[in-house]
């Protein structure tokens, strides 16, 4: 089976026999991965139940819990890493759940959908609408995605509140790194991925 | 019959060799009456623990010659149920100090030759997980491919991972707690005095007397009953629902409920044992593995290869999920292998008995991944 990409981008940041907590952890692929690749102990969270049966049915270790309500259920430095894979945009309250995220892991992994990619920017300029693209799908009433933030913003987030970043990549839409994304990263970056510890 | 086990008999186990109780008395002899549904593979790697709750026995599945009604959890074990008897082979004993054949107060004591009654030793989860072993190793069964059970049986598998984590491979505990909380005691208490005050309780020996105390019995299961249920649930079956048209300004049954819960009570107490119910209910209070292991319980479970499934239903206040992520928080400090789910329901506690779509399909992933 192929592995979504970005999962196998964050699983080459993780060290093998570590303990992981990804959160939003869908039917458990990235913790399948980083079972294989690395031998890692870790947890999916989920807040759906249907993922939480794909996630059984996966072999995955998965609690359903809703992150929205914080972290509690988790000790402080309880995890090598805590991951938020393409889910920021979905949390109630980002801060909040990073700052939680930084207590429970020693360090944290975050992947967003970048708002400020061309397609974006081009709908909404042309046609005035909200942006539906591929990365960004849902029309603006029914859309999960509340806090949507552009890689700009985003540095400027952790810069405001003093989060440490160690390594960043950022994506096209093909999942790949090339001339244009490195020198206009927020115009032609789809997906973008900071560790921070 | 479709999807059942079909007509089931029960089997005794006996065993001469004495069983030393936690409280530091001993059973001389211990018989455990059990069922078993499905055939245990060559392999013997298949066998499946169910352990029953407070009022429950070993008549979990399929149909006692002549009986309209199946075993209390016939909706999740037989052919193509999460439990599958394709299979798995299922052992369901009743517990030491029950009241449906397994050595308990209605039991005699060799000692004396009378019924045990009052004087019956009490009985831990701990006894009961002994007891259980005794009969897996009757059984020749090298080791649990799964111990499953709901509240008190919760409880028990618990109990096994801890007490014998090289016998057990995978543990489900369905609605249950690490330990009872100051209310859960209290109803237990509520419910034993009830028992203790019935004119006929006879300091126990009852049975000498040729009477029961059923109406204290009767009692104690209305409350226990109030506890199983969730309000939601009471209100959409009964809500203010008369049984007559208008009020009559007695004392008399008058809401739905209320003949409701007495009808439980009447229907529970012939059938059930005074003292056994006491019994269940210390078992229920004295469980608290964190406090009697201490450090050790972290060395115990983590050198355990047992992996878990914990659920709670979000509508149990008896048990509520909170208490289920109790048992979740312990075993991720012990890095176990560990899923939680909560299922939405509105059955209260007795939602681990009902059948549910969600529920039962996260039962059956387990139980085929595993």
């Amino acid at each position: 089976m192929a592995f979504r990409k970005d999962l196998l981008l964050i699983s080459s940041w993780i060290k093998p026999n570590t303990t992981v907590l990804d959160l939003g952890c869908g039917d458990g692929e990235l913790i399948k991965i980083l079972i294989q690749e690395h031998s890692i102990h870790g947890y999916g969270v989920e807040i759906d139940l249907e993922n939480i049966k794909k996630s059984i049915k996966n072999k995955i270790n998965v609690l359903q819990m809703d992150i929205d309500s914080g972290l509690s259920e988790f000790d402080s430095n309880s995890f090598d890493y805590v991951v938020l894979a393409q889910s920021l945009q979905v949390v109630k309250n980002p801060k909040n759940l990073i700052d939680e995220m930084r207590r429970v892991g020693k360090e944290i992994i975050v992947s967003f959908p970048n708002m400020g990619h061309w397609s974006s920017r081009l709908n909404l300029l042309l046609q005035g609408k909200m942006p539906v693209t591929k990365n960004l799908p849902h029309s603006w009433y029914k859309t999960p995605n509340i806090h949507l933030c552009t890689i700009k913003d985003f540095l400027i987030f952790c810069k405001d509140n003093n989060y440490n970043i160690i390594e960043t990549s950022i994506t096209n839409n093909q999942q790949k790194s090339n001339m244009m994304v490195k020198i206009f990263p927020n115009l032609f970056g789809a997906v973008a991925t900071f560790r921070i510890n | 019959m479709d999807n059942s086990v079909g007509t089931v008999k029960p089997k005794i186990m006996k065993s001469n060799s004495p069983l030393k109780l936690i409280s530091g008395k001993e059973l001389g002899t211990v018989e455990i009456v059990y069922e078993t549904y499905g055939e245990l593979n060559r392999e013997k790697s298949n066998a499946i623990l169910i352990c029953h709750a407070l009022s429950g026995n070993h008549h979990a599945a399929g149909y006692h010659e002549n009986d309209e009604k199946p075993g209390w959890w016939d909706n999740m074990i037989g052919p193509k149920k999460p439990i599958d008897t394709e299979k798995f082979f299922v052992v369901s004993p009743n517990n030491i100090g029950g009241c449906h054949g397994s050595t308990g107060p209605k039991s005699i004591n060799p000692k004396t030759n009378k019924f045990f009654g009052s004087d019956f030793p009490i009985v831990t989860v701990n006894d009961w997980v002994n007891s259980q072993k005794i009969l897996m190793d009757c059984l020749e069964i090298p080791a649990w491919k799964f111990v499953v059970g709901g509240s008190l049986g919760g409880m028990q598998s618990f109990q096994w991972a801890i007490q014998f984590p090289k016998k057990i491979k995978n543990a489900i505990i369905i609605a249950a707690a690490p330990k009872l909380t100051a209310q859960n005691i209290a109803f237990n208490e509520v419910a034993r005095q009830a028992i203790m005050k019935d004119p006929n309780w006879k300091d126990g020996k009852y049975m000498e007397h040729a009477t029961a105390p059923n109406q204290g019995l009767a009692l104690a299961r209305m409350l226990g009953h109030i506890t199983y249920l969730s309000d939601e649930s009471m209100g959409e079956k009964f809500g203010r629902e008369l049984k007559k048209s208008k009020l009559d300004f007695n004392f008399d049954v008058e809401f739905q409920i209320e003949s409701y819960l007495r009808y439980q009570g009447e229907k529970f107490a012939p059938n059930f044992d005074a003292n056994t119910y006491l019994l269940m209910t210390k078992a229920l209070d004295y469980f608290d593995p964190v406090k009697d292991y201490g450090d050790t319980l972290f060395q115990k479970i983590k050198a355990s290869n047992t992996n878990f499934l914990v659920l709670s239903f979000t509508s149990d206040w008896r048990f509520p999920p909170i208490r289920s992520k109790e048992i979740v928080r312990l075993l991720m400090n012990c890095k176990k292998n560990i899923s939680y789910a909560e299922i939405k329901s509105g059955g209260g506690h007795d939602a681990f008995l009902m059948e549910n779509h969600d529920y039962f399909e996260v039962m059956s992933n387990f139980l085929s991944e595993n």
